[in-house]
């Protein structure tokens, strides 16, 4: 009975439908004959803009006490503390949001795109590291990533990898950095962020492959020393480039170097630089002929560079959700496709005609084709810069960490004699406590 | 330092050249983002417009219960005694027993206000976000359930891993003071 009692009600409610020819309302709203109130929905107010300062705060603070730390303090324990307070404040308690890293996209976002807006939080999170850089080094790197923090405590076994390679690799780093500023600019999204491998830990997060690749990440760091931070990290390149300028820096001695070579092999990130041999005078000579060389190959470098970048364009461009909708429905269109797919039906409800679809697409590739050129000409520069950079040969007397590559961890400290004597003058020599540095 | 008079190497110049000039860069990039950001925060939220009520909400976010719920619009609800977000479409009987209801979870409480009408509501802590419920309801109905990002939940993510994955480009930043797009406000 009361099957059939529904079944009629539903008929009616479609001819009720029909009758209103697809406006909004089908129903009639009731008319209450008691007191009856008909209620709002509640708007929880978002609990995140309330950490905003707050978390600003903290970064700048915990920039400035590492920076006091790796310069003044010199001490491998309390970077340590200071790193595991970053990994649980910015990682586990903020949940990795905002950061730095992810907030390049933010900032590229903003430019390429006026309707949106950088939150101020986010300019302070991209600037703050960058300033701070300028003045003391990689001080970000050393305690206050979360990223950092958690590669930098499972460093047990580190590998050397050789210079050349690093170098080689961090050219993947700059690819990413490029391809994020592209995929930003374009509105296809922040890559940074999607791709985070550690996200999945701070959040807990279900998904699967993204708990893959930050174990990965850290298999691959017990032997490979923060392989995140050197070969992907597309922030760590800005930070490297301040790093290089920066006004104060790490010094593995507190005061002098007596070449004792204690430190030689001690850092797990290959940033202690050795001094070099005595060059004799042709070398340079040499490495002038080559950079000659390498200057004229340059320009072409980029030509090959920005054409590989123009002809990859449109599968870069599949990364779009406009490139791949308007896809979808050309392929619908041409039959090759006869299963509805969801973006399709969205499509069709928004009563967008395919031809302006087609349109968007058109500008999107358009982007695309400049961007891509762009990012190609890009890393292709930056390849040629590295190979005039291993050109030349330069001039070093002392150990020395390496301003851009050094990330300010404080491993070295412990290992230079200078520093157990500038530690405790009076029983230099005869200590072995400080094993917990060494780690 | 001064004191001992070192004489200005060619690479120092070149450094405290490109030192300066980066921190103008960082300070006039400042200034710049500074005038162009706002005080308050995007959030992301949901067009309920454009949903079509996949239910990848339920699936995709970050948390292992999604911080999207579904939320009812009382003012533009039917109060129907049968509700098609409510019911099953086809059901054993007409009862309000479980496998008769369509939310999976049981999530919709409905409550008598007077003949014909009931009034519906959504227990949050219940609520998974599959939109089964939204998809009924406007399928035959006002419409009135639909679903947004709850924000008391939302981790805020910088790219929300359910926008990534919206068929239907429904997932939008808005500014925090208006962190909802409420279909009857809309």
């Amino acid at each position: 009975m009361k099957k059939s009692a529904a079944k009629t009600l539903i008929v009616l409610i479609i001819l009720f439908w029909t009758g209103l020819a697809g406006g909004v309302r089908r129903l009639p709203p009731p008319q209450f004959e008691t007191d009856y109130q008909i209620p709002t929905a509640t708007e929880p107010p978002p609990r995140m803009s309330v950490w905003d300062p707050a978390d600003v705060a903290v970064l700048f603070g915990a920039l400035l006490l590492s920076s006091w730390l790796t310069l003044k303090k010199r001490s491998r324990r309390w970077i340590v503390g200071l790193m595991i307070f970053s990994l649980a404040y910015f990682g586990f308690w903020r949940k990795g949001c905002i950061c730095p890293i992810g907030a390049v996209g933010n900032v590229s976002l903003s430019l390429f795109d006026p309707s949106y807006a950088l939150p101020a939080a986010a300019t302070a999170f991209f600037l703050l590291p960058l300033l701070a850089g300028l003045f003391f080094g990689r001080a970000f790197c050393g305690a206050v990533c979360p990223l950092g923090a958690i590669q930098d405590l499972v460093v047990l076994h580190p590998l050397m990898v050789p210079g050349w390679m690093e170098t080689a690799l961090r050219l993947g780093a700059w690819l990413y950095l490029a391809l994020s500023v592209l995929y930003a600019a374009t509105g296809s999204g922040l890559l940074i962020c999607r791709y985070d491998p550690f996200i999945a830990f701070f959040r807990l997060s279900p998904n699967s492959l993204l708990w893959l690749l930050g174990l990965l990440f850290l298999a691959v760091g017990v032997f490979i020393g923060r392989p995140y931070c050197r070969f992907v990290c597309p922030y760590g390149l800005l930070l490297r480039q301040a790093g290089r300028l920066s006004r104060r820096h790490v010094t593995i001695t507190p005061d002098e170097c007596i070449h004792c070579r204690l430190c030689e092999d001690v850092c797990p990130f290959g940033a202690i630089d050795k001094p070099t041999a005595h060059w004799p005078a042709e070398i340079f000579a040499r490495d002038r002929r080559r950079m000659i060389f390498l200057f004229v190959l340059l320009p072409v470098l980029v030509a090959v560079g920005g054409w590989i970048g123009y002809r990859v364009h449109p599968a870069l461009a599949q990364g779009n959700p406009t490139v791949a909708l308007a896809r979808q429905v050309q392929e619908m269109e041409s039959g090759r496709m006869t299963e509805l797919t969801d973006p399709i039906k969205a499509f069709h409800t928004t009563g967008t005609s395919v031809g302006a679809l087609y349109a968007q697409r058109d500008q999107v590739l358009q982007k695309f084709a400049v961007g891509g050129t762009l990012v190609g000409a890009f890393v292709a520069l930056i390849a040629a810069g590295k190979l005039i950079a291993v050109s030349i040969h330069r001039v070093r007397t002392d150990y020395q960490a390496n301003r851009a590559g050094c990330l300010s961890c404080g491993r070295c400290f412990a290992y230079c004699p200078r520093q157990r004597i500038a530690d405790k003058p009076e029983s230099a020599g005869n200590r072995g406590s400080e094993k917990e540095s060494a780690v | 330092m001064s004191d001992q008079n070192v004489p200005l190497s060619r690479r120092q110049i070149l450094r405290d050249g490109l030192w300066t000039a980066s921190l103008t860069a960082c300070g006039a990039a400042g200034a710049a983002l500074a005038a162009l950001s706002r005080r308050d925060s995007y959030v992301w939220q949901i067009n309920p417009h454009k949903c079509i009520g996949c239910d990848r909400c339920a699936t995709h976010c970050v948390l292992s219960e999604s911080a999207v719920k579904c939320v009812h619009a009382y003012s533009m609800c039917g109060y129907c005694d049968l509700c098609t977000g409510y019911f099953d479409p086809d059901p054993k009987s007409l009862d309000t027993g479980a496998e008769n209801q369509l939310c999976p979870t049981g999530a919709i409480r409905r409550r008598f206000i007077e003949e014909p009408y009931f009034e519906f509501t959504i227990d949050e802590k219940l609520c998974i976000g599959c939109a089964k419920c939204v998809v009924g309801c406007s399928a035959f109905g006002n419409g009135s359930l639909f679903l947004q990002i709850r924000h008391d939940r939302c981790l805020n993510c910088n790219e929300c891993a359910i926008a990534r994955v919206c068929p239907s480009q429904a997932f939008v930043r808005v500014p925090s003071r208006q962190p909802y797009l409420m279909k009857d406000q809309i």
